[in-house]
């Protein structure tokens, strides 16, 4: 196996996708880790601390 | 020519509002308030940058064709670029505009921008909808098909129809990109015109 099959192989898009089932929702496994990756960005885009941010606030 | 006629020259007329609205320091600054030093600002360039990439191989697969862009290891390259660029497009424009919501960064007269941005939402939607039911393979026939009822049934049919590849592939690298494109520059310029809207704290009693 080439090196980017061996690569691909962890993440096997051949077979059918997985499905979250709840009431009338439905929804990929993929989509529902794209959303909880946004989710954590926004969070972490409002927690993370910004370079340069200490440095201005000492002499405005 | 008089000076009055000179001032009634649509060249004269929108030089002088475009310059009173946008001065070359509010449209490119060199400073921002304190409060623009935040993660959560970056993403709106973020989908900028996207945007670009995805607008940039957008023209090299135009320019070289499927037969490329599905056999040629290079080809496939610039495909997934393409592909991957709009990944990202979708992604931080989702927490650019959380981002804004949370904020409520229509105030102020920005309702302009608010909306502009949700124009571009949801022409992007429409581009990448229509993007992949242009890759001409199995997975756009399928993608068609599918989609071909739902649509079909809001009467849109008529003049959108998703099982025509040649219209499907217009939409996709002519109108909509000149759409999503035209919107963005707007929302980008207005928001230079508005600059970035103060936090709560900051606005006047008056104007809250
Ligand atoms: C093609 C998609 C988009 C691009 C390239 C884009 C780009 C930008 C950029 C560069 C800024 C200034 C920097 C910043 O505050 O992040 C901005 C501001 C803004 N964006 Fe977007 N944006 C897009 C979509 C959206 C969407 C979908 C919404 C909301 C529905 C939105 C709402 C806003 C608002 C309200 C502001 C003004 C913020 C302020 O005054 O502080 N944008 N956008």
């Amino acid at each position: 196996m080439s090196w980017y099959g061996s690569f691909a192989a962890l993440l096997p898009l051949d077979n059918l996708g997985h499905y979250l089932h709840w009431h009338f929702i439905d929804i990929s496994i993929a989509n529902v880790v794209v959303i909880a990756l946004m989710v954590i960005t926004f969070i972490a885009a409002l927690l993370l601390p910004f370079p340069g941010r200490q440095r201005r606030k000492e002499n405005p | 020519m008089s000076t009055t006629e000179i001032d009634r020259q649509w060249t004269t007329r929108l030089r002088r509002r475009a310059a009173g609205k946008l001065p070359p320091e509010k449209l490119l600054p060199d400073k921002q308030p304190s409060y623009v030093s935040s993660w959560i600002y970056v993403f709106g360039v973020t989908t900028l940058a996207a945007l670009t990439v995805v607008i940039a191989t957008g023209c090299l697969l135009a320019i070289r064709g499927p037969q490329w862009w599905h056999s040629s290891s290079v080809g496939l390259f610039v495909n997934s670029l393409h592909l991957w660029s709009v990944e990202i497009f979708f992604f931080a424009m989702v927490v650019h505009l959380w981002g804004k919501y949370f904020m409520a960064a229509w105030r102020g007269g920005r309702a302009m921008t608010w909306m502009t941005g949700v124009v571009t939402f949801l022409t992007s939607i429409g581009a990448a909808f229509t993007g992949y039911v242009s890759q001409s393979n199995f997975d756009s026939q399928w993608i068609s098909t599918q989609a071909k009822d739902g649509i079909n049934s809001t009467g849109v049919g008529a003049f959108f129809n998703v099982l025509n590849l040649g219209q499907m592939l217009m939409w996709h690298i002519v109108l909509l990109p000149l759409v999503a494109v035209l919107l963005t520059a707007i929302h980008v310029l207005l928001v230079r015109v508005k600059g970035v809207v103060p936090p709560f704290e900051d606005v006047p009693k008056a104007t809250k």
